[in-house]
């Protein structure tokens, strides 16, 4: 029983009512909003050294006992990403500030962005599968909104489809509860595990494992169920792309990455190969995106379609070293991917336009966004030290020791086309014939840096001292392979 | 056009505080019986639905000087509240506690926080369904 590890749920969601009151009052709505997540990373990080210190904390709402109450559920892993949800948070908030405009700002904004952050870290925590459905849910509506807030005519297209592709995938994840429930009869992800180990994984719940990778897949964004991703993040302006692109398909990727190593090991010659051979499609098609277009922001969405197949090749190589790679590329690709749309959207702030053709020569004017795009597009390409590069070499590596030379060698060879595609931005872009833009003056430079210079200080820290990170990372990959932990931490109290 | 809706206007007025009463006695019977919050909050919006039905907005609104996103937040408070007092007791988040005491006129009642949670529930559902139709309605 500790009542911490609800608090990064609570303090948003609290924060989210008290904006509401607020609501008229934008600049006490800012503060108390960042102030807010501040806090959330505070109490995250306590909720890590204490997970550090004392191994898996548990919950049971309303004091109902582990299989039949809802149980929250803090391993390492899940302390992890929620401690990293919440520094984004903090700094997408910050950046919000002078980019999102006062008319977004009264129409709720700040009060969604919490809701939204009580999703995501719901999500993380939750050891319930029906729960986890329900913060699904919470994250989505607040999504819906961030997604149609400002009304623009491509926002209101792209949130239709937004809609429709997530009601279809909400309502499967239902149905895909449903079955496993009549087929298991407990809802509590410990239990299910305990019991899928008993029977030993028929038929029909590997037909279930499927229909969840078919569900989680959709939010997560993997081949071929990525249709609707480039469209709808293009629309929203860069605050909200930051936080979809870093988080949202993120929880998926986390779901997968839980039910797969919890619930269905037992079969991996099937559910894991499929995983696979769908992680590496999934790269070779973002990859191909990330090359073809001439679109900032297009190039640097269509990589969080790579970095998903990347980390979903290490889940299905399912080794403790694989799984290793893969949470330690998990958070690095959400801080380095929420910190590349953030610079995205000061060049964008600056020159008025996302068309590369029509940008050049900025870094002369600008020579700390250009050199921390530089940092930034690196450290996604995996060059070492930056951040990147452990995760990539771990899921290589282990690749490489399972023989899946095909995914392996895909994997290694997107590393370059990544490399590529963001480098296409920085030297057409930053380099080249300076020119004058009409929207310069107007833009908030040296305020929209601070946010994306906290991220991007964080993930070389990350990368530089991955020796020191290791361990809590390794922990949590071992936690995933030895299911027998988490059943334990939760079916004890 | 106008349509003639005297009828209707006439048995809203007797109708409305039927429903009213009956929300609020599924509201306290949900304790123990079907019904609480969420259903007590339905059935209220309802009335407040067909008042909006049989007269014009501006007339409700008059009536009612209501801010429903303003309610809705005070709920989630009140639910929020609830659940969070667990906490100073340091107990799990949403452990309920409750007691018999002695009322006149009640006899032995039993006081439950969990009331003060579906209050939440209440509020919360009614503001929201009242919000959303309202919106849908402005356009008229």
């Amino acid at each position: 029983m500790n009542n911490l590890l609800l608090l990064p749920i609570l303090i948003p969601l609290f924060t989210a009512v008290i904006l509401i009151f607020l609501n008229r009052f934008t600049i006490a709505s800012r503060w108390v909003s960042a102030l807010s997540f501040l806090s959330t990373v505070f109490v995250s990080f306590l909720l890590f050294q204490k997970v550090q210190a004392d191994g898996i904390q548990t919950l049971n709402l309303g004091s109902w006992e582990a299989p039949f109450g809802i149980t929250l559920v803090s391993d390492m892993l899940s302390s992890l990403l929620v401690l990293t949800t919440s520094v984004i948070a903090f700094a997408c908030c910050l950046y919000s500030f002078r980019a999102i405009g006062e008319e977004r700002e009264k129409f709720y904004y700040y009060p969604i962005l919490q809701f939204l952050i009580v999703g995501i870290n719901g999500a993380f925590t939750t050891g319930d599968i029906f729960n986890l459905f329900v913060f699904f849910e919470v994250m989505l509506m607040s999504s819906y909104v961030l997604l149609v807030l400002g009304g623009t005519k491509a926002q209101l297209r792209e949130s239709v489809k937004y809609i429709l592709v997530n009601i279809i995938s909400s309502s499967l994840f239902v149905i895909t509860v449903a079955y496993l429930y009549s087929v298991v009869g407990t809802l509590n992800m410990a239990h299910i595990s305990s019991r899928i180990a008993e029977v030993g994984q028929p038929g029909i719940l590997t037909v279930i494992a499927v229909l969840f990778l078919i569900v989680f897949g959709l939010k997560g964004a993997i081949f071929p169920l990525y249709f609707w991703l480039p469209g709808s993040y293009y629309a929203p302006p860069a605050p909200v792309l930051a936080l979809f692109g870093a988080l949202l398909t993120k929880v998926g990727v986390y779901s997968i990455m839980r039910t797969y190593t919890l619930f269905f090991p037992h079969d991996p010659g099937y559910t894991h190969e499929l995983l696979g051979a769908l992680a590496v499609i999934t790269i070779v098609v973002g990859i191909i995106g990330a090359l073809a277009y001439w679109d900032v922001k297009k190039i640097i969405i269509y990589n969080i379609i790579v970095a998903v197949g990347v980390i979903l090749f290490g889940v299905s190589v399912n080794t403790t070293e694989s799984l290793t790679g893969a949470i330690f590329y998990l958070i690095h690709d959400m801080l380095i991917k929420a910190a590349l749309f953030l610079l995205v959207g000061i060049v964008i702030a600056i020159t008025g336009t996302t068309n590369l053709k029509k940008i050049s020569g900025l870094i002369k004017n600008y020579p700390l966004l250009g050199w921390m795009f530089l940092l930034s597009a690196l450290a996604l390409a995996g060059i070492p030290p930056l951040s990147g590069f452990v995760g990539k070499l771990l899921i290589i590596k282990s690749g490489f020791g399972a023989e899946a030379y095909w995914g392996a060698g895909i994997v290694l060879m997107s590393s370059l086309l990544v490399l590529f595609s963001v480098m296409k931005i920085f030297i057409n872009g930053f380099w080249g014939i300076h020119r004058t833009y009409e929207e310069e003056e107007k833009a908030p430079v040296s305020w929209l840096l601070i946010s994306p210079a906290i991220l991007v200080i964080i993930s070389v820290l990350y990368g530089v001292g991955a020796e020191l990170v290791y361990p809590y990372i390794l922990e949590a990959a071992e936690t995933l392979t030895n299911p027998s932990t988490y059943i334990n931490a939760v079916m004890k109290e | 056009m106008r349509t003639n809706d005297l009828i209707l206007q006439t048995v809203t007025k007797v109708i409305l505080f039927i429903i009213l009463l009956f929300s609020i006695h599924l509201f306290f019977a949900g304790h123990y019986y079907p019904g609480g919050g969420f259903i007590g909050g339905l059935m209220t919006a309802g009335a407040l639905v067909l008042l909006l039905l049989a007269f014009d907005m501006k007339t409700v609104a008059n009536i009612l000087p209501v801010n429903y996103r303003i309610m809705t937040a005070i709920g989630l408070l009140f639910s929020i509240g609830t659940g969070a007092g667990s906490l100073l007791f340091n107990v799990p988040f949403l452990t309920h506690a409750f007691t018999d005491v002695y009322l006149p006129l009640l006899g032995k009642t039993s006081l439950h926080t969990a009331v003060l949670f579906d209050i939440g529930v209440y509020l919360v559902v009614i503001g929201v369904t009242m919000t959303i139709i309202q919106t849908i309605g402005e356009d008229e």
